[in-house]
């Protein structure tokens, strides 16, 4: 049996509520609220983050294939898959990969995994992560959000097992964006919802139910991708689905999250399936996809995760149209009277990146004292090369002192710094992000989220930041 | 430990520029000034100088900064950096070298033009990295501290707020009576505690100033020093140590006061023969970078007792007029901290004091003088600490 092991989700702090754009623009709005990645966020960043609440309290030992399923992927050439696996320390022996280009290109990941982990390579993780823009007073900006999520496919412990899939592949012109474009383009929508998503989405899940002798109502649950929720209930309905039968879109309080709208769904449909469940996971984008899936009672030891449920209330809706389009560089801003970031050595990140993306730093084998970052010589007892490596991850830490300054360059001003003690020893001075400065004092407790702290000549720069408990 | 070279060698001739925005001098215009007073203060000529240390921080590499403006021809000049001891640095070396007997007469010359950047505050060239380290910048490491002294000592935030501003009001009214300073007017209490805030709870009269300048010393062995003038300035003490870097590693500092501060002002009391600093010290030039560094400087330095230092400072024990005057000269705060210049300023100060010259500022025949900096941040810097005397003995 192969199918979903486990499963993560993540949606950031930050959401646009619409009505700012009607503010901005003047014409009517769409109801809720946009998820907008804070500017220190990518798709890489929430891709870790939603693989870390996949992966949580799991062994990553024999996961042998990371797949990354995105539209806008932070390089047009450098992987990010590589990047991930090294912030969610995955073995240096995983299979890497890229998928891209595609509204529908995260089930395609799912399907290349489902079939990697049949050939016994080890379990296989796919997240998906998208942040797209739509041009400033346009539909797609008052419709995208962003967000992530992660499934773990496996053969062991499988939650949600794989009972069959169809996919269709038509090129079909609907949505597009070329090299040069910043904003998705799109084809009038009558016709690539008349020709493209409802004929192409209904003859794959039509062949799926056929292949598995199933009816419309032998699904618990149909997650369907939604380009907008009045095309997604309609085409439901359509395909003889009761309202009650289909996965909430999320577009009043996340947004369309492209490729990884659609897999946020089906987390959000796993967080409350039961043993016996049929899913059938129906994706749309140049073709279509329709994977079923029936729910095991593994899924009762599954720990719970924060997915959708943990995160979706967690929100701060104060930003500005003005500060969505900072964090985006859609708006020239006044330089800052301060130095320009350097860009990051290239050997140096290389030689650190266990210690800048995986968190780790080292331990005294004498004296036990951890350090970050790493060094040779023991702050402690001064022993000589006496070091191990220690992970800092997912250790308890709490604030000691901390400032919020106004001086430092910040695209969310002002920026808090804080001055943060591990359980166990060790002491890191962070950039805190998320955060709303009265909400935390010394003895605050934090977490770490992977962010970029900076670009510069076009190098991401990405390492841990700390943040208030969500 | 450090054996020390008290008495061994003295100051017999300074210069010091006026601190500010010099938009119309270069480096080299500001060092030429500073060792041309020193050269006319000593009552010698340029040629008498065997061999040079000039400190600065990021304003011109190598001995052919200094050697190039002021024509020294094929005589040793050598370029030291140290952070904010940077001129402290230069000194230390100069003195040595005289002491040592390789040279009879030596030139301590500190400079830094910081205003030609166009960028706030000061700029460290970094070396390349991995890029890790968090963009915080140099006031939000000295705000860390007031949150810290405040549970640790039982302020509450208005009072910490109020000593702070306490400690701006005291350095801008020296200031005011400094020709040489770049600020040169008192500051009201109500300006500072309203200033806008730049790292919290930092505004931005807790800062010091951005300038530029330059401050020279001849250095010779002390036996020598009557040859030249009556009232020479005699070296009691040198110290400069750097941490470990412990207090960002480890959990035991607690931001209320530095490691290294504390270490340097052991040293340097140890080879001066100091017991009982708040009684022993006339007069003290401190690196008040930031409010908050003086607060602790008193207590790491042992002119207050550890968590008493903000009460000394609301009894007005560090004013121009009180016990134990800190910064008559105005610091950092009416100064600015052209980085390699300022710890020569300091001790400018010292000699002015001790030769009577220090005009509205002059205290009342002080005898023992201290100076010091700290460069980097409250948990890992370099901390020089000297002390300079009257007399010999």
């Amino acid at each position: 049996m192969t199918g979903i092991v486990s499963f993560g989700a993540y949606i950031p702090f930050n959401r646009l509520p619409r009505n700012k754009l009607e503010d901005a623009f003047g014409n009517p709005t769409a109801p809720g609220n946009k998820a907008v990645a804070n500017y220190d966020e990518d798709s890489i960043t929430m891709a870790v983050a939603a693989s870390l609440d996949c992966t949580a309290g799991l062994d990553t030992g024999d996961v042998k294939a990371l797949y990354f399923a995105t539209t806008s992927n932070p390089y047009m050439e450098k992987s990010a898959s590589a990047t991930i696996s090294e912030a969610i320390d995955l073995c240096d022996s995983v299979r890497t990969l890229d998928f891209s280009g595609s509204l529908r290109v995260a089930s395609g990941a799912m399907l290349a995994a489902l079939d990697a982990v049949k050939t016994d390579i080890g379990s296989a993780l796919v997240t998906a992560s998208d942040c797209r823009l739509g041009a400033a007073g346009g539909q797609w900006e008052q419709f995208f959000g962003d967000g992530s999520a992660a499934f773990l496919l496996g053969k062991e412990n499988v939650i949600a097992a794989c009972d069959g899939s169809h996919s269709i592949s038509a090129d079909i012109v609907s949505l597009w964006r070329g090299g040069e474009d910043q904003f998705v383009r799109s084809w009038e929508e009558r016709f690539y919802i008349t020709k493209g998503y409802n004929a192409l989405v209904t003859a794959a899940v039509n062949e799926v139910l056929k292949k598995a002798d199933l009816k419309p109502a032998d699904i618990s649950k149909l997650i369907l991708y939604a380009p907008s929720p009045r095309y997604h209930a309609s085409l439901a309905r359509s395909m003889g689905f009761e309202p009650g039968q289909v996965q909430d879109c999320l577009f009043n309080s996340i947004g369309n999250t492209g490729s990884a709208s659609a897999p946020m769904m089906l987390a959000a449909s796993l967080e409350t399936a039961k043993p016996g469940d049929k899913l059938l996971f129906a994706t749309f984008g140049e073709g279509a996809d329709a994977i079923l899936f029936t729910v095991t009672e593994n899924i009762e030891k599954l720990p719970k995760r924060k997915a959708i449920s943990g995160h979706i209330e967690s929100k701060l809706e104060t930003m500005t149209y003005e500060k969505y389009l900072n964090w985006r560089s859609l708006i020239s801003m006044e330089p800052p009277r301060r130095p320009a970031m350097q860009q990051p050595s290239a050997p140096a990140l290389y030689r650190n990146r266990k210690q800048k993306l995986s968190f780790y730093g080292s331990r005294c084998l004498a004296c036990k004292t951890p350090h970050f970052p790493r060094q040779r010589i023991c702050v402690h007892c001064r022993s000589k090369d006496q070091m191990e490596d220690y992970s800092f991850l997912g250790k308890k830490a709490k604030i000691k002192t901390f400032t919020v300054d106004h001086l430092t360059y910040s695209k969310d001003p002002p920026m808090t710094f804080a001055v943060v003690d591990f359980e166990g020893g060790g002491r890191v001075i962070f950039e805190m992000t998320d955060c709303v400065p009265d909400s935390i004092d010394i003895g605050t407790e934090v977490d770490f989220t992977f962010r970029k702290l900076f670009e510069a000549g076009g190098i991401k720069n990405y390492f841990w930041k700390a943040m208030p408990k969500r | 430990m450090s054996r020390g070279i008290k008495d061994k060698v003295a100051i017999i001739g300074m210069g010091c520029t006026n601190f500010g925005e010099h938009w119309d001098k270069n480096v080299d215009d500001l060092m030429i000034e500073a060792a041309y007073a020193a050269y006319e203060d000593a009552g010698i000529s340029p040629e008498d100088i065997e061999a040079f240390w000039l400190g600065t921080h990021c304003s011109g590499y190598s001995g052919l900064a200094l050697s190039s403006p002021l024509k020294i021809d094929c005589k040793p000049v050598t370029r030291v950096e140290n952070f904010c001891a940077t001129g402290t640095e230069a000194l230390r070396n100069a003195c040595y070298a005289v002491a040592s007997g390789a040279y009879d007469i030596a030139l301590a010359i500190g400079a830094e033009k910081l205003k030609d950047s166009g960028l706030s505050g000061l700029v460290v060239v970094e070396t390349p990295s991995d890029g890790t380290r968090p963009n915080y910048t140099a006031p939000s490491s000295f705000a860390f501290v007031p949150p810290a002294y405040e549970r640790k000592h039982g302020l509450d935030s208005k009072t910490m707020k109020e000593v702070l501003a306490r400690i701006a009001w005291k350095n801008h009214k020296n200031g005011a009576l400094n020709p040489r300073a770049h600020f040169r007017s008192e500051v009201p209490m109500e300006k500072i505690l309203n200033s806008p805030i730049v790292a919290d709870p930092l505004g931005i009269m807790d800062c010091s100033g951005v300038s530029d300048g330059s401050a020279a010393a001849v250095v010779v062995r002390a036996e020598d020093a009557h040859k030249y003038r009556k009232d020479p300035v005699y070296v009691k003490a040198l110290s400069i140590v750097c941490g470990s870097g412990t207090g960002i590693l480890e959990q035991d500092f607690d931001f209320t006061g530095i490691h290294e501060t504390h270490m340097g002002g052991l040293d340097a009391y140890r080879q001066a023969g100091v017991t009982n600093p708040r009684e022993e010290i006339s007069l003290a030039e401190v690196h008040d970078c930031f409010t908050p560094s003086e607060l602790i400087i008193y207590e790491d330095l042992g002119f207050s007792e550890r968590g008493k230092g903000w009460k000394d400072a609301l009894d007005g024990v560090f004013d121009l007029d009180g016990a134990l005057p800190v910064n008559p000269d105005g610091g950092l705060k009416s100064f600015g901290h052209p980085i390699g210049a300022s710890g020569i300023r300091m001790l400018y100060e010292l000699y002015l004091q001790f030769q009577g010259r220090a005009d509205k500022r002059q205290l009342d025949d002080p005898k023992l003088g201290l100076t010091h900096n700290m460069g980097g941040w409250p948990w890992h810097c370099v901390a020089s600490v000297c002390i300079f005397g009257k007399d010999k003995g």
